[in-house]
């Protein structure tokens, strides 16, 4: 039994071993899935070998003194400190090499500043911590939250394979068209980044940036926000899938039917318990990250709703909250993210939740009326 | 000038007062200069330990040691206590302790500012570290601390970091008028300006870089202010201000922050490596004119650090060439530093081998921030871990290696002691091996798309992950080893002579080890 369990101690640095020669080790950027990738990767390539060429000069020459010319072989120093000559060769050159360089790197930043003639474009607002995507011309819109369950980044269970690179609704977008992104945001300072699309855009609230992509070939490609946005900027990825146009006109349809049932929900007359249920799904989704799904809060930031005077206090002044945000705090207003059925539930859900038995509710037609 | 210094001498030629109050009081340049060298020591073993909360925590994936918005919390105290509490005031340390000496005065032109200079920062930084025990945490914002996550998303703690850092700002500008006032006029006659040594150039022209910026961070934190408390919408496009507004008020601070930290590297590199090369630093008035041409690039370069914000592409433009041309000057620095080299007589105590790691890995540094400048080739680059690699390479074995360098090549001067050679370069090798393996990897997880400042990270930058954090305890640890191997020196040691190292070349060098407590009574002649 002592041995086994010997060979087991043994046995598990050699796994760990293995485990890590099997890893992923990837040192370079992506060549992506773009023309504009592409001469990105090709300018970033050619400015890392003219840095290693002009390293290995520069080192060799330092290399060669420090083995020929020390003091323990008997060197002797030379008398020479100055040289006109020589200083002004050596600021011609480098000259010359970073014009060399600007040239290629001045193309390129044309060619991505290029937005015009779009043939679809998706206005993406950036939200602490998840992004919306509304395409203008088709009309509809959706949020883009992270989907890796909690349990995964607590370590309670095995992370996947795309562990906090996976949503739940990606941005869908046709291959070989055109596509401008309309990059703003709607709290703080965000960045929208996808390697393989070599698209990098800050998304600042107030201000309305442009990118764009023609994505070659069909695939799934994977960002994350760039720029510190708070507590869970490590938690709201981008993934973007590419698909062929009549797939992409099948989803559009899909999307908007999708849209006209949800707008259909608001005229249906809802129970307690199916809006509290309801109310639980959105709340995870919009509220959790900082009112956690216990209910408790991360105060002083982020406060309590459980038994908190919001919720258990006159249900006006909670949809006015709810509906309106608190200016100067984190609260956002989320009557323009969530529609008037997931306002009525999420509410009604707050007000019945974590031992708040308040027992009353909101019909999604009495938030229409209030708005 | 000569009867004043005369003066001087005759009044005060006791030695320093006993007890605490000799460090409260004093007006001493030694005295002032060690003060601000341990202060910004143990602000390094602070924001060290934060590094390691954040290697911790980064070690794997998942959360396992702190939860996100405490990581924010650490990411951006690393930054602030290292940039305002370690590099800068270690700087203007070894300003104090050696130009006096390098430019033969008795001390300090401005003493008791010098002395107030020193203690606001002791205040300074109890402010900002006690934020991290209010209600709501310590700043969370990152150290560019960019708006509106910094006013409207803030803590509360945000108004204890403002007047954190009014007060590293006051603090700063009176160190750079006393370093200019100093250099100006107290040099010993014969000492023209180019014949003053590199570290003394290369801190008057950082000098007027800290007064001309220092106020600029002045006027940002200031409107923040305004922002938080008064109503005003300088940085909320809610009420007709700009977010992007502060970045550029930053950054136009912040560039030539960046060379504060790194041109008296500079210096101390053109003092350490012609010792031990035992020849003459090659190029010193090309030297003198690039260090200038650094500091002036430094002021119209500042929007690289936002070629993702959507600046007009003239713009985008104008700061990638700019910023290019900053790699002519440069260059030329490292080109001097390997002639001198260069058919020396080379011998390699510590402190050659900390200035030579510094030419080598801070030239890389440099590298990556020439491809940093190509404003294509950023937008997969800006703000991944690619960026973090280039900043901690030119600050890390840039900055911190040049201060460790000066310490060890001035410490006999300082104590009248060797210091152990032999732990000496245990340090070194230890320092060398643990940065790089900290450090080097984070360009591959940058350039394979992993963002900087966040708490966890996607299964395929774990194994890079997992060396940077073995190698970044490997480098705190051995820190411990420098403390022990200046206490030690400062204890006891072989007794170092006037010269200290044979090739060594300046005024510091005629005074006797350890140097008088005011450093000149007479001002020598220099030939």
């Amino acid at each position: 039994m002592l041995s086994r369990r010997r060979l087991i101690a043994l046995a598990l640095p050699c796994l760990a071993v293995t485990e890590f020669a099997h890893a992923d080790w990837q040192v370079n950027m992506t060549r992506g899935v773009t023309d504009v990738s592409e001469s990105v990767f090709n300018l970033h390539m050619t400015i890392f070998w003219i840095c290693v060429i002009i390293g290995i000069v520069v080192f060799g020459v330092m290399f060669w003194s420090i083995f020929a010319h020390r003091k323990s072989k008997g060197a002797k120093p030379a008398q020479f400190h100055e040289s006109t000559t020589v200083e002004i060769i050596w600021t011609i050159i480098p000259f010359v090499i970073l014009i060399g360089m600007a040239i290629p790197a001045t193309g390129t930043l044309i060619q991505m500043y290029d937005t015009s003639d779009s043939e679809l474009d998706i206005k993406i607002t950036g939200y602490q911590w998840k992004w919306k995507y509304d395409y203008l011309q088709e009309d509809f819109g959706f949020f883009s939250n992270l989907s890796t369950p909690q349990d995964q980044i607590y370590n309670r269970d095995d992370k996947g394979e795309n562990y906090l690179l996976e949503v739940d609704e990606p941005v869908v977008i046709p291959v070989n068209k055109k596509v401008r992104f309309l990059v703003t945001a709607n709290d703080v300072i965000h960045s929208w980044w996808v390697p393989d699309l070599a698209v990098k855009r800050d998304a600042i609230p107030g201000f309305i940036n442009e990118a764009w992509a023609i994505v070659k070939e069909p695939g799934i490609y994977r960002g994350q926000c760039a720029e510190l946005c708070g507590k869970d900027h490590g938690f709201m990825p981008i993934v973007v899938k590419a698909v062929s146009d009549e797939e992409y006109q099948e989803w559009v349809l899909a999307k908007q039917e999708l849209a006209r049932q949800e707008y259909e929900l608001k005229n249906k007359q809802w129970s307690l318990e199916e809006l509290v249920e309801r109310g639980e799904q959105v709340y995870n989704k919009s509220c959790a990250a900082c009112h956690q799904a216990s209910g408790e809060g991360l105060p002083p930031a982020f406060p309590a709703l459980k038994d908190s005077a919001v919720a258990l206090g006159p249900i006006e002044n909670h949809i006015d909250v709810v509906v309106n945000g608190v200016s100067g705090t984190a609260m956002q207003a989320f009557g323009p993210q969530l529609s008037e059925v997931d306002l009525a539930a999420v509410i009604t859900y707050e007000r019945n939740a974590w031992g708040n038995n308040k027992g009353d509710m909101v019909s999604p037609q009495e938030i229409a009326q209030s708005k | 000038m000569s009867a004043v210094v005369g003066e001087h001498h005759d009044d005060h030629h006791h030695g320093p007062a006993k007890g605490l109050t000799r460090w409260i009081y004093t007006t001493n340049h030694k005295d002032i200069g060690s003060m601000y060298l341990w202060f910004s020591f143990i602000m390094f073993l602070i924001g060290g330990t934060m590094a390691l909360v954040i290697r911790a925590e980064l070690f794997e994936p998942g959360m396992q040691i702190v939860d996100p918005g405490f990581f924010n919390q650490m990411t951006t105290m690393h930054g602030l206590i290292m940039v305002f509490g370690a590099v800068m005031p270690a700087f203007v340390g070894l300003a104090n302790w050696l130009i006096p000496m390098m430019v033969g005065a008795p001390d300090m032109a401005l003493p008791r500012m010098n002395n107030w200079s020193f203690w606001i920062l002791p205040f300074a930084f109890a402010l900002l570290l006690s934020s991290l025990f209010m209600e709501g945490g310590a700043p969370n914002f990152g150290w560019t601390f960019y708006a509106p996550l910094s006013t409207t998303y803030a803590p509360p703690s945000v108004t204890y970091f403002i007047f954190g850092v009014h007060m590293m700002g006051v603090s700063s500008i009176m160190g750079a008028i006393n370093v200019i006032a100093t250099i100006l006029n107290l040099r010993a006659p014969g000492m023209t300006l180019m014949k003053m040594p590199l570290f003394v150039w290369t801190w008057l022209i950082t000098a007027f870089l800290l007064i001309a910026v220092m106020p600029v961070l002045a006027g940002v934190v200031t409107m923040m202010l305004m922002d938080i408390h008064f109503d005003t919408s300088f940085f909320s496009a809610a009420g007709g201000g700009d977010p992007v507004l502060f970045q550029h008020v930053f950054w136009f601070f912040g560039h030539p922050e960046v060379y504060i930290m790194i041109l008296p590297a500079f210096g101390v590199a053109s003092q350490i490596i012609p010792t031990f090369s035992r020849k003459r630093l090659f190029g010193y008035p090309s030297m003198v004119y690039a260090t200038a041409s650094i500091a002036i690039l430094s002021f119209v370069v500042w929007a690289h650090h936002m070629f993702t914000v959507g600046l007009p592409l003239a713009g985008e433009l104008f700061f990638m060439y700019a910023t290019m041309l900053i790699a002519v000057p440069t260059g030329v620095k490292v080109f001097n530093w390997v002639s001198t080299m260069f058919r020396g007589s080379l011998t390699f105590e510590t402190p050659m081998l900390f200035a030579i790691a510094f030419v080598i890995l801070f030239t890389i540094g440099g590298f990556s921030g020439l491809m940093l400048a190509i404003a294509p080739v950023d937008f997969q680059y800006h703000d991944t871990y690619f960026v973090v690699a280039h900043f901690h390479y030119v600050l890390v074995p840039g900055a911190i290696f040049s201060i460790f360098a000066a310490a060890y090549y001035w410490l006999p001067k300082w104590t009248g002691h060797m210091y152990d050679e032999a732990l000496g370069k245990a340090h070194f090798w230890l320092s060398f091996i643990g940065l790089n393996l900290t450090f080097f990897p984070m360009h591959f997880v940058g350039l394979a798309g992993m963002p900087r400042r966040i708490p966890d990270y996607a299964m395929q930058f774990a194994d890079f992950n997992m060396v940077s954090s073995m190698g970044a305890f490997l480098f705190g640890t051995t820190q411990l080893l420098f403390l022990f191997i200046v206490l030690k020196c400062i204890r006891g040691g072989k007794k170092a002579t006037a010269q200290v190292w044979e090739g060594a070349d300046g005024l510091e060098w005629t005074l006797p080890s350890p140097a008088p407590y005011h450093s000149f009574s007479e001002p020598p002649q220099v030939k």
